[in-house]
C-alpha cells in the first residue's frame, strides 16, 4: 500500500532519541509544576466560590467562566505575546530574565487547569452530605475544624481521581506549548520529522509515550477507585 | 506597563476577523471557526453514537478493539491526532488533502471518542428493566437499543453533547497549526502584520471565543435544569 521504508532505529537510539527524551523531560516538567500550581490556585478559587461573601463569589465565577470558555491556545498566545502591556514592569523584567517561553506556557496552563480543578474540588466538597457538617458542628467542632477534620479528609479522597484526570489533561494540553517554541515532546517529534523525514517513526514514538503515561495513570486510578473508594466491592 | 491599550486595530480589521477574505476569497476568521465546529460536531455525533454502541456490544471481538481505539484517542493530545491526520491522510488517499478536511477529520475522530463516552453513560443510565421489557415484547436486542433505550438515553445526553460542542469550538483553534485561516490564525496574522498590538488582538479574540462558548455553556445548563425538571414528574 505505502511505499515507505520504516526505520525504527532512528527513534530508539542516537541523536533523535535524545531529542525525544529531552522533549519528554520538558513535558513532564511543565506538567509537574503546572499541576502543583493549578491545584493551589484551584483550591483558592473553589474556596472563594463557596464563600459567603458575595463579591468573592462573583470574582470566582467570572474567573471560572472566562478561563473555561476560551481556548487554551489563545491564552498561551496572550501570555506569550500580549501580557507585557498589562503586567507591571517588575514582573516583565523578571520574566524576560527567565526562560520566557517556558514561563508563559506554565502560566497559561496553570490558570487554564486551575479553573477545571476548582470545579472538581468544589463538587468534591459539595458531595459530602450536609449532615456530616451538622453532626460535626453539634459535636462541638468549629466551622473550620469541621472542615479540617470531617469534610476535607472525605472530600480529598473523592477528588483524587478527577485530579489525576486533570493532570493527564494538563500533560496532553502541554503539547500546545510547542506553538510558542517550548521544546516539549510534540515539538521534538515535529523536529525529528523535519530533520529526518521519518514522520511515522517520530510520531509513533511520541504517541506511544503519551499513551504509556495516560494508560498507566488511568490504571492506577482504577485501582484507587476499587481499593480506596469502593473497598467493599472488590 | 507600556501605556494604554488601543483597540483601533480591531475596528480596522473587523470584517477580516469575522469572515476572512470572503466573499472575494475563501471563508476565514470566525465564520470558518464556526463552520469547522459545526461540521465536526455533526460528524462526531454520529461517530460517537456508533463507537458508543459498539463499545457496549455483547460480542467481545467488537467490544475490545473498539474500546482500545477509544482509549487510545482519549490518551492522546488533540494536536497529535491532527498531526497524524496531516501525515496519514495524504499517504492513505494517495493525494493531498485540503487542510480544512484534515482538521475536520482530526477533530471528528478525537471528539467521537469523547462523545462515545457520553453515549455510553447515557445508555448505562437507563434501567435494565427497560431492555428486559422490550425483549419480552419480542423486539430483538438491537431493536430494543435503537427504539427503546437510545431515545430515552438521548435526553440525558443532550446537555453533555452541547458541552462537547463548546470544547469543539475551543479545539478548532488548533487548526491554526496546520495553516487553516480560522479565527486564531487570522489573529496571529494580523498580529504579525501590525506588530504593536498583540495584547489588544488576543484580548479581542479571547472575548469573541468567550461570547460564543459561554452562550452554549449557559444553554447547556438551562437544558440540564429543564430536562431534570421534566424527569421529576
Amino acid at each position: 500500500m505505502l511505499k515507505y521504508n520504516f526505520d525504527w532505529s532512528i527513534v530508539t537510539s542516537g541523536k533523535y532519541f535524545e531529542w525525544l527524551v529531552s522533549g519528554l523531560k520538558i513535558t513532564l516538567e511543565i506538567s509537574a509544576i503546572g499541576i502543583v500550581l493549578a491545584f493551589i490556585l484551584g483550591l483558592l478559587i473553589a474556596v472563594m466560590k463557596m464563600s459567603h461573601f458575595r463579591p468573592l463569589r462573583w470574582v470566582a465565577s467570572a474567573y471560572l467562566e472566562f478561563f473555561r470558555n476560551t481556548p487554551l491556545l489563545i491564552q498561551i498566545f496572550f501570555w506569550y505575546f500580549g501580557s507585557y502591556k498589562i503586567l507591571p514592569t517588575v514582573v516583565n523584567d523578571y520574566l524576560n530574565n527567565t526562560n520566557f517561553e517556558f514561563a508563559a506556557a506554565v502560566i497559561a496552563l496553570t490558570i487554564y487547569t486551575s479553573a477545571f480543578i476548582a470545579e472538581d474540588i468544589r463538587s468534591g466538597i459539595l458531595s459530602i452530605p450536609k449532615e456530616q457538617m451538622e453532626a460535626a458542628r453539634s459535636a462541638g467542632f468549629s466551622y473550620l475544624r469541621s472542615m479540617q477534620y470531617i469534610i476535607l479528609p472525605q472530600a480529598v479522597r473523592i477528588t483524587v481521581p478527577p485530579l489525576v484526570n486533570q493532570f493527564l489533561n494538563l500533560m496532553k494540553n502541554s503539547s500546545l506549548a510547542m506553538t510558542i517554541g517550548v521544546m516539549e515532546l510534540t515539538y521534538q517529534a515535529r523536529q525529528v520529522e523535519s530533520y529526518s523525514f521519518k514522520g511515522f517513526e517520530a510520531f509513533t514514538a511520541a504517541t506511544l509515550v503519551y499513551l504509556v503515561l495516560s494508560v498507566s495513570l488511568t490504571a492506577l486510578m482504577d485501582l484507587y477507585n476499587k481499593r480506596v473508594l469502593n473497598p467493599q466491592r472488590s | 506597563m507600556d501605556g494604554m491599550l488601543d483597540f483601533q486595530v480591531i475596528l480596522d480589521n473587523f470584517t477580516y476577523f469575522m469572515i476572512g477574505r470572503y466573499p472575494s476569497g475563501p471563508l476565514g476568521g470566525l465564520g470558518l471557526t464556526i463552520y469547522l465546529a459545526v461540521v465536526s460536531c455533526i460528524l462526531s455525533f454520529f461517530g460517537g453514537l456508533i463507537l458508543g454502541l459498539l463499545s457496549l456490544s455483547r460480542i467481545a471481538l467488537i467490544r475490545y478493539p473498539v474500546n482500545m481505539f477509544i482509549n487510545t484517542l482519549r490518551g492522546l493530545p488533540l494536536l497529535m491526532v491532527i498531526f497524524w491526520m496531516y501525515f496519514l491522510l495524504p499517504a492513505l488517499m494517495g493525494k493531498t488533502v485540503p487542510e480544512n478536511n484534515t482538521v475536520i477529520m482530526g477533530l471528528t475522530l478525537f471528539t467521537s471518542a469523547y462523545m462515545s463516552q457520553i453515549v455510553r453513560a447515557g445508555i448505562e443510565g437507563i434501567p435494565k428493566g427497560q431492555v428486559e421489557a422490550a425483549l419480552s415484547t419480542g423486539l430483538k436486542h438491537w431493536q430494543a437499543m435503537l427504539y427503546i433505550v437510545l431515545p430515552q438515553g438521548m435526553r440525558n445526553m443532550i446537555p453533555s453533547f452541547v458541552n462537547q460542542f463548546v470544547s469543539l469550538i475551543k479545539d478548532t483553534s488548533l487548526a491554526f497549526i496546520v495553516g487553516v485561516s480560522e479565527l486564531t490564525h487570522v489573529g496571529t496574522q494580523i498580529n504579525n502584520r501590525t506588530m504593536a498590538f498583540p495584547t489588544e488582538i488576543f484580548i479581542f479574540i479571547a472575548a469573541v471565543y468567550f461570547v460564543l462558548c459561554f452562550t452554549f455553556t449557559s444553554f447547556s445548563r438551562w437544558l440540564e435544569g429543564r430536562l431534570a425538571w421534566r424527569k421529576a414528574i
